[in-house]
């Protein structure tokens, strides 16, 4: 046997042995959206009239981009939202208090193997369980809720091997950015990733949750760690369930690979305006911050909030910061064990479960002239709020080490 | 299907961000959304776009996020079709989905200068600009259906029908 992970995902899903290039249909096993794409795609069901939903069970809401509404509009939206999910009676419904799409389908709902589709482009985060997860616009994802099936072009196989243990202030933003400055964002486009890991134990969900989501970035169609005894083990705990591994065939052929050595990377940042301006975070050790944002789907879980209390614990933050772990889950941990405690004593703006000002909606919009350093996943201009705004982007312990000092900070250079 | 226009110039990585900032997603109406395409990069793309545009560029044209309005914005603004060296996939989509024709051409931002006029042979690919033919990859298959159809959902009701 030969299948990749990808072949052998959407051969099950297409009934047919694919290979790449091949354009199929697939069935869906998970079809998603959010508020901000929500009423959208529920606009385009209308407007065809066709308000038909294949199974209810395997549609997921969550409220994230706009919770809680910033304005008018935005409370509207989640309005005729939650009428339409009353209407149609979907099980799986999420308001403003549970937490962000990405990050509830890896804790409660994404399984290895699966093919899901949402209308976020971030969710490339469920591979980080072995599930193919792709986003697409309102009217793919209306088609996809309607008929349980969606088309899509099997893409070229790239293998990363990740090889030993990434030091204390490492994380997976790092790998993401290592491999985006390596690569540049148009390299994976038409490619689907597939990332083994050589010591699963030594590269938690959390992180693998943090390189799927950039998978985006990178322009891939899909971007899956092999799922391993990490991955059953998250499952298990996070659920109480035994999950069966989908696994490549020992003789898959990948059409290139490359291998990230953990022990060696540096704490990185990618520069404005491009998610591949990557530099390391000493590089740009000069320039001043006016805020800190540590959350969004790309880095709001437990282990970003440990490594960012870890760096503030007893300290004063010197540039504003708003910290946004990304699920009810995720926040009653880090409360539970002392991390917010650490932040809020800090002086950091804590909330959860919004996007927040990730995509310059709200808590905390970037004003023109400023210099915003973010843990979240993208720094086009004007993406966090005014076209003047510079976003640098990070992992937590150079945002922590940065909101701590002021200056953007290699957290290894803290007194 | 043939499309023509005087075309309009970009670079690489022109993401979604750029084609319709995150303020204007509360909205669909492509009237709205049309008078916002490019703002970051050109507030007055719309007046530009009006007569009808084609847009070249460079690599990954779209990327970033799913959302459909940066399709509806560039077609409501006056864009007739898309060359670029290569699209994001998602971005793509959406195009077809809006009727939206989109070419990708190695080497775009060489062969094609602001201001030319090209016509457009969407199925083929072929793109004629200054007296010379230049083989693009054209809409073909599946995505040619839906793009002839008026997008997926109308497609669907003809498949099932």
């Amino acid at each position: 046997m030969t299948g990749t992970l990808t072949e052998k995902i959407l051969s099950r899903a297409s009934g047919k042995t694919v290979s790449p290039g091949d354009v199929i249909e697939a069935k869906t096993d998970i079809v998603a959206f959010h508020d901000l794409t929500g009423y959208h795609v529920i606009e385009v069901m209308e407007k065809a009239n066709m308000m038909k939903i294949f199974d209810k069970a395997k549609i997921v809401v969550a409220f994230d981009h706009l919770a809680p509404p910033p304005d008018v509009r935005s409370a509207e939206i989640q309005g005729n939202i939650r009428k339409f999910v009353k209407e149609m009676k979907l099980p799986n419904f999420h308001d403003i208090n549970v937490g962000i799409l990405h990050e509830l389908l890896i804790e409660q709902y994404a399984l290895p193997g699966q093919v899901i589709v949402a209308a976020d482009s971030h969710t490339t985060t469920s591979g980080a369980v072995g599930a193919f997860a792709q986003g697409m616009g309102a009217s793919d994802v209306a088609a996809a809720v309607i008929t349980g099936k969606t088309w899509l072009v099997v893409p070229q196989p790239f293998k990363v091997t990740l090889k030993g243990s990434p030091g204390k202030w490492i994380n997976g933003k790092d790998v993401a950015l290592e491999l985006l400055g390596k690569f540049k964002a148009d390299y994976f486009n038409g490619m689907s990733i597939e990332v083994h890991v050589e010591n699963p134990k030594a590269f938690p969900m959390d992180y693998r949750a943090t390189v799927s989501n950039m998978g985006i970035e990178m322009n891939a169609d899909a971007l899956m760690f092999i799922p391993d005894v990490e991955t059953k083990d998250y499952i298990k705990t996070m659920r109480g369930k035994e999950v069966e591994l989908v696994t490549p065939d020992s003789g898959a052929k990948y059409s290139d690979e490359y291998t990230i050595e953990l022990d060696k990377l540096e704490p990185l940042v990618a520069a404005p305006y491009s998610v591949d301006n990557v530099k390391t975070a000493r590089e740009e050790s000069k320039v001043p911050v006016d805020q800190v944002y540590i959350g969004s789907c790309t880095n709001g879980r437990l282990s970003d909030f440990r490594i960012a209390s870890e760096i503030l614990k007893g300290k004063k933050v010197k540039t504003r910061c708003i910290a946004i772990p990304s699920s009810y889950t995720m926040f009653k941990q880090a409360m539970e064990l002392g991390y917010i405690e650490d932040l809020v004593n800090a002086g950091c703006v804590v909330t959860y479960g919004t996007c927040g000002p990730c995509l310059g909606g709200h808590f905390g919009v970037a004003g023109p002239g400023e210099v915003i350093v973010s843990t979240s996943s993208r720094n086009f201009r004007g993406r966090m709020g005014s076209n003047e705004a510079k976003v640098y982007l990070s992992g937590p312990s150079v945002a922590a080490a940065s909101a701590a000092t002021g200056y953007i900070t290699d957290p290894r250079d803290l007194q | 299907m043939m499309v023509e226009g005087p075309v309009l110039k970009y670079g690489d990585k022109i993401d979604t961000d750029i084609i319709i900032p995150a303020r204007h997603l509360k909205y669909t109406d492509p009237a709205y959304l049309a008078q916002h395409a490019m703002e970051p990069l050109d507030p007055e793309f719309y007046k530009k776009a009006s007569k009808g545009v084609v847009i070249v560029a460079g690599k990954v044209f779209g990327m970033g996020s799913s959302r459909e309005q940066a399709a509806i914005a560039l077609k409501a603004a006056g864009v007739k079709a898309v060359i670029a060296e290569s699209f994001a996939r998602i971005f793509y989509r959406n195009c077809i989905n809006n009727g939206l024709p989109l070419i990708v051409l190695p080497n775009a931002t060489r062969e094609i200068n602001e201001g030319d006029v090209v016509k457009i042979n969407v199925e083929t690919g072929e793109i004629t600009v200054n007296g010379r033919v230049l083989k693009g990859k054209g809409i073909t298959g599946m995505a040619l259906d839906i793009l002839k159809s008026g997008g997926i959902m109308e497609y669907l009701k003809k498949v099932s029908a």
